[in-house]
């Protein structure tokens, strides 16, 4: 009789501290945005004192905000993010899709050293090659331009790779069969394996979506002019500003540039989800 | 409809030669299987007249016409896969329809919203959607024609894949073991529709399994092979009853043929004439279930122990011990008297079935029973 109520308990208990560790995990993890969220609500007087509360006595979100996007244009900055990281995506998904079907679904000489070549692309940070490609745009004169913040990231190793695994799982016959009914490689490209990668190519536009909107390192060196600073750089200009960090308004800035990466996230995940219960595939 | 020719084809993988030399001419009309174990080359075959595989010598004849150099979408046949190949993202009715999109829209009117809204496009459209009304019809599945391939059970995908096949009137018809994901109730009945589907569409049809079963009762003539070799092409009833090789002889008919080694003396008591044959010690007798009797064991030439009975309700299989290793089974009415397990009888063959090879394996048409 214990016996058998013995594993079910165990479990029980088991999955309390599961649930416990991971509970305290996200707690972490999300304490610095919802204070992020709450500073960008108060007041400076309320923000530079030692008591800690999370709603504001006085709300100050108004000011906040109305200041974020009066002291800089900060929806330039946001039409530049989203101009540039859509640009990036699309350049991305045009190449790496095609490269891709060729590694995974063709055979031709030199296949096996093109995909170790995207093996060791996957191993090089591109900070580490910052400085030639910096130098290769001032060559062009493409310095402080969208080309200098798109055409670096326009083919992404990590893209062919993931695509790659994902066409290797599609079976070989589909690909055949659309030979057999008339469709050319491109169009079995665009019309069988798009189509049927929704969520390889999902789960690749949210990685990144998420690493260009983000990114400072590269804006920072790339462009100068104001009117091309994409959401990170645009946050910055509020540390520098000459009368010291207005927190309030460092952070109203902050969450306006986080808020529709959250939302893009919170919708893509659920085509995510979607994607991947619909790969009835075999 | 079409005749297919296939001249001299060989293929190897790196070092492994997978074809050697396959001739096989496949008449227009003809429901020709090609049937072996996995590895055989058969799927290899086929590929190649699809022209999925190149052949690395030889050449594939279409209605006369050489194809080597056409592309697989340029030869104008259907195939029909083993794991049905559907488009998931694309409905019933849409999937039928891919081979027509492709073939009698233009670019500019494959376009998504633009596409039906070009000069011509309207009607091409309204063809196509009641060619795929056509066939869905005829398969019975015009009440699926909304769903997608992912709802569908096998059974119906299979249907869907010979549609998309049927749907545009190709050359011929190439399906690599479309029912082996099948389950064998369904096989079954999928036989016999594949089977009305030819005689309907009066077309060429290659079909490749490793299930004689249904390699007999579909085809107009069989091709064994084995090893990336054609061992013998014929009708069903000759591969069955008249085999060139042991291994066609062993591959074709279940239950398995029986094979025993026979010495020039067991051979004579068995009615063959042993001095003919080359080397009179080592041949190999063959005889199906169906061609030995179950006899009084005294005076008869071969005997043995029944070990098992298996009643499959139709035939009872008496599997009898004798000196060679493997049993000898014996087809029998299961309403006839049974034997019982551990009983001993003698073997009687029908000496105009009895089929004899040599060790390596070859027919020895020369050195016949007594009946023949």
């Amino acid at each position: 009789m214990t016996r058998i109520g013995l594993p079910a308990r165990r479990f029980s208990v088991g999955a309390i501290a599961r649930d416990a560790v991971l509970l305290a995990l996200a707690v972490v993890t999300l304490a610095p945005f919802v204070w992020m969220v709450s500073t960008s609500l108060k007041a400076p007087d309320e923000i530079l004192t030692t008591d800690l509360h999370l709603w504001p006595r006085r709300l100050a979100a108004s000011e906040n905000y109305a200041h974020a996007f009066a002291a800089v244009p900060l929806g330039r900055y946001l039409l530049n993010g989203v101009i540039v990281t859509a640009t990036i995506l699309a350049l991305q998904l045009a190449i790496a899709v095609p490269a891709a079907f060729a590694l995974a679904k063709s055979e031709f000489r030199g296949r096996r050293l093109l995909f170790g070549a995207v093996l060791l692309g996957l191993l090089v940070p591109y900070h580490a090659i910052a400085v030639p490609l910096f130098v290769g745009l001032h060559a062009l004169g493409l310095l402080d331009t969208y080309a200098a913040l798109v055409t670096p990231f326009a083919i992404s190793v990590f893209g062919i790779f993931l695509m790659r695994q994902f066409f290797l799982s599609l079976p070989d016959d589909l690909v055949d069969a659309a030979r057999m009914d008339g469709m050319s490689e491109l169009a079995i490209v665009w019309r069988v394996m798009v189509p049927a990668a929704g969520p390889a190519i999902s789960a690749f536009a949210i990685f990144s979506v998420v690493a260009h909107w983000n990114d400072y390192f590269w804006p920072l060196i790339a462009v100068s002019s104001d009117t091309l600073f994409t959401p990170p750089l645009g946050v910055v200009a509020f540390r520098n500003d000459d009368a010291g960090t207005n927190y309030g308004v460092l952070m109203a800035a902050a969450t306006v540039i986080v808020t529709p990466l959250v939302a893009a996230f919170l919708l893509a995940q659920r085509r995510f989800v979607e994607g991947i219960a619909f790969t009835g595939v075999k | 409809m079409a005749r297919i020719e296939i001249d001299g084809i060989e293929k190897r993988f790196g070092r492994t030669p997978v074809l050697r030399g396959i001739d096989l001419d496949v008449a227009a009309g003809e429901f020709l299987s090609l049937v072996g174990p996995s590895g055989c080359g058969k799927s290899t075959l086929l590929r190649i007249v699809a022209g999925l595989t190149r052949e690395d010598r030889g050449a594939i004849r279409l209605a006369g016409e050489d194809v080597d150099h056409l592309a697989a979408r340029d030869r104008d046949l259907a195939m029909v896969f083993q794991n049905y190949a559907l488009y998931p993202h694309l409905t019933v009715a849409e999937n039928i329809a891919v081979p027509l999109v492709m073939r009698r829209l233009t670019t500019a009117q494959r376009l998504p919203l633009v596409g039906r809204h070009l000069s011509g496009s309207r009607a091409a459209h309204a063809a196509i959607a009641a060619d795929v009304a056509r066939v869905a019809e005829t398969l019975g599945i015009a009440a699926l024609a909304n769903r997608r391939p992912g709802e569908l059970s096998g059974g119906q995908r299979q249907r869907i894949a010979l549609g998309r096949a049927m749907v545009r009137r190709p050359k011929a018809f190439l399906m690599d073991e479309p029912l082996s994901n099948l389950d064998a109730k369904l096989r079954v009945e999928m036989r016999s529709e594949i089977a009305s589907l030819h005689r309907r569409l009066e077309t060429t049809f290659v079909y490749v399994t490793h299930d004689q079963a249904e390699a007999m009762t579909m085809s107009d003539r069989i091709a064994v092979m084995m090893d990336g070799a054609v061992l013998q092409v014929g009708t069903p009833d000759a591969v069955y009853a008249d085999p060139d090789d042991l291994r066609v002889a062993e591959f074709v008919g279940s239950p398995k043929i029986n094979v025993i080694t026979a010495d020039a003396a067991l051979a004579a008591a068995l009615g063959v004439d042993a001095t003919r044959a080359p080397d009179p010690d080592g041949l190999r007798l063959a005889f199906r279930t169906e061609a030995v009797r179950l006899v009084d064991p005294t005076g008869a030439a071969l005997a043995g122990r029944v070990v098992h009975l298996e009643n499959f309700g139709s035939d009872l299989m008496v599997h009898l011990a004798v000196a060679a290793a493997v049993p000898i089974v014996v087809r029998r009415d299961p309403h006839d008297p049974r034997p019982r397990i551990g009983e001993t009888w003698g073997l009687s063959i029908r000496p105009d079935r009895l089929l004899v090879f040599d060790a390596a394996g070859r027919r020895l048409r020369s050195v016949v029973g007594r009946g023949a």
